[in-house]
């Protein structure tokens, strides 16, 4: 049974003598229906976290390792002296693509929350902050470090790995938890459709032994029982599939205090992901229903 | 056509037949018959390559049976007509899908053919029935109906299992003019039965040769029938 998208166009079309030949089942085909359309439904949801918990590892991995600061912890005597050395050796840093003091107004701004805005700066030994924009192939923490002891004894580096290596895991297991759900429901579809499969080619052994004595190939036997799966598959898939969309519409949009969580959904071009899961659903049944099909009927003569 | 030679069957334990050596020749007309159990049906079944042989060769249309796969078994079913002695049909579809189901398995599409299977159920007699579903017939219209399906194709080699095994003698005189008429127009006929008067009838109308199973052999039974 080779696929080309000839056979391919033929088989969707489809030759309504074949799907004649299988006797019509009312029952079972709506529970094949309605359990694909469940794990489509389930997929809808696992596909939208694995792509927030992308988006946010991406984000928290990306922008914020672009990033460093660099506190001065010095007399005030010595802390403009130390700044300035600091800068200059941030200048001569490979990795750096630019780095500046904070003024006095942006540090006070950065304090504003816990001090109120009428804090006077002077009178407290507050660290110089340097702000360090890294370029793409980053910097050397350790040997950045080593060089400011020896030279700005009062500068520590942070590169915000501390805090941010465990988030940016976290976001990558979840992101992993949903891609293993997706397999898992996958490989469900394919279980329960190779039950069904073989409930239906078993409940039709005598249709099967007359359709081989009158010179059907095992093909077109098989043909018959493919089709109908996996346009059950497609067709309870898309009904989930979308139903999952609707749900996903509705859900209550992430405002500015919850971005952290960036809003559990698709955005943009996401929007589309969740439409191969109908397609993947159907290519899931033709293969388990063609090995359930191959299988049994290898055993009839 | 379809040559055994020295084929032999055995199931599980013991062996059924033996040393059999037979040779269909086109448009040649054979009975074959033995007590209940001989083991007619089990030839016939390697005529048209149900089973395998335990031993000898079977060769179908000069391939060896062996060498032919799941396919090629298909297509020779083509050639080879069977009926049988419970005939089961697709219960679901009417009785000229059933008839006309050869055809629909094999790609050819049966409205091209309205004509021919029109001229065929007349033949059978069951133009009247055609709608009908197959629980809905009685014995001799599904013995018929068997026939029908069994020679849509056109094949070479009919063969017919008791075809007669559960109709009355008118109707089975009936079954087996349509044989003999089909034998007429060429094809090569072997039918299992052990209805001697069937037998008998029969050769008044043709020339038919009887083979007999004794004794897990088969032989060329002699004028005496």
């Amino acid at each position: 049974m080779k696929l080309d998208l000839g056979s391919l166009r033929a088989f969707i079309k489809g030759d309504t003598h074949a799907d004649r030949v299988v006797p019509p089942t009312g029952f079972t085909a709506q529970l094949t229906l309605f359990a694909a359309a469940a794990m489509a439904f389930l997929a809808v949801f696992a596909l939208a976290l694995s792509l927030a918990a992308g988006r946010l590892a991406d984000r928290w991995g990306d922008e914020l390792a672009r990033s460093a600061t660099i506190r001065i912890v010095a007399p005030l005597d010595q802390r403009a002296a130390q700044t300035a050395a600091a800068l200059a050796i941030l200048e001569t840093t490979q990795g750096v693509a630019s780095a500046r003091a904070l003024t006095d107004a942006e540090q006070q701004a950065l304090l504003a929350p816990w001090f109120g805005s009428e804090l006077v700066l002077d009178a407290l030994p507050v660290p110089r902050l340097i702000e360090v924009i890294e370029d793409a192939d980053g910097i050397d923490a350790a040997g950045l470090r080593l060089r400011l002891s020896a030279e700005v004894p009062g500068a520590i580096l942070d590169d915000h790995s501390r805090w941010r290596a465990p988030l940016v895991e976290a976001a990558s297991r979840l992101r992993l938890l949903g891609w293993v759900s997706i397999v898992l429901i996958g490989a469900a579809v394919a279980a329960m459709i190779t039950l069904a499969a073989n409930a239906a080619l078993a409940a039709n052994a005598q249709v099967i032994a007359v359709l081989r004595l009158v010179g059907a190939t095992d093909d077109y036997i098989a043909q018959a029982f493919i089709r109908r799966f996996t346009l059950r598959a497609l067709g309870g898939a898309a009904v989930g599939t979308v139903l999952g969309m609707i749900a996903m519409i509705f859900m209550p949009s992430a405002s500015a205090a919850a971005g952290f969580l960036t809003g559990l959904g698709f955005q943009g071009f996401g929007w589309l992901a969740p439409l191969f899961i109908p397609v993947l659903a159907g290519g899931v049944a033709f293969l388990a229903t063609r090995m359930a099909a191959r299988h049994t009927l290898r055993e009839l003569t | 056509m379809i040559e055994l030679e020295n084929v032999a069957y055995s199931y599980g334990g013991g062996e059924l037949l033996s040393d059999i050596s037979l040779r269909l020749a086109p448009g040649s007309f054979h009975f074959l018959t033995g007590p209940s159990g001989a083991g007619k049906t089990t030839l016939l079944k390697l005529c048209y390559g149900a089973l395998l042989p335990t031993a000898g060769h079977v060769r179908l249309f000069g391939a060896d049976v062996r060498s032919l796969d799941r396919d090629d078994i298909a297509i020779v079913r083509r050639r080879v007509g069977v009926v049988h002695q419970d005939v089961q049909f697709l219960d679901h579809l009417s009785l000229v899908d059933n008839i006309s189901l050869p055809l629909t398995v094999s790609g050819r599409q049966a409205d091209t053919v309205t004509n021919d299977l029109n001229e065929l159920m007349t033949w059978v007699g069951l133009t009247n029935r055609a709608d009908a579903l197959p629980p809905e017939l009685s014995g001799g219209e599904r013995q018929r109906a068997a026939v029908a399906r069994a020679v849509i194709m056109s094949p070479d080699v009919i063969l017919a299992d008791e075809p007669t095994g559960n109709i009355d003698w008118e109707m089975s005189q009936r079954l087996l003019r349509l044989l003999i008429e089909l034998n007429k127009m060429g094809k090569t006929v072997l039918i299992a039965t052990h209805d001697l008067s069937l037998i008998r009838a029969a050769k008044a109308q043709v020339q038919a040769r009887v083979l007999r199973i004794t004794n897990r052999r088969i032989q060329l039974a002699g004028a005496d029938l």
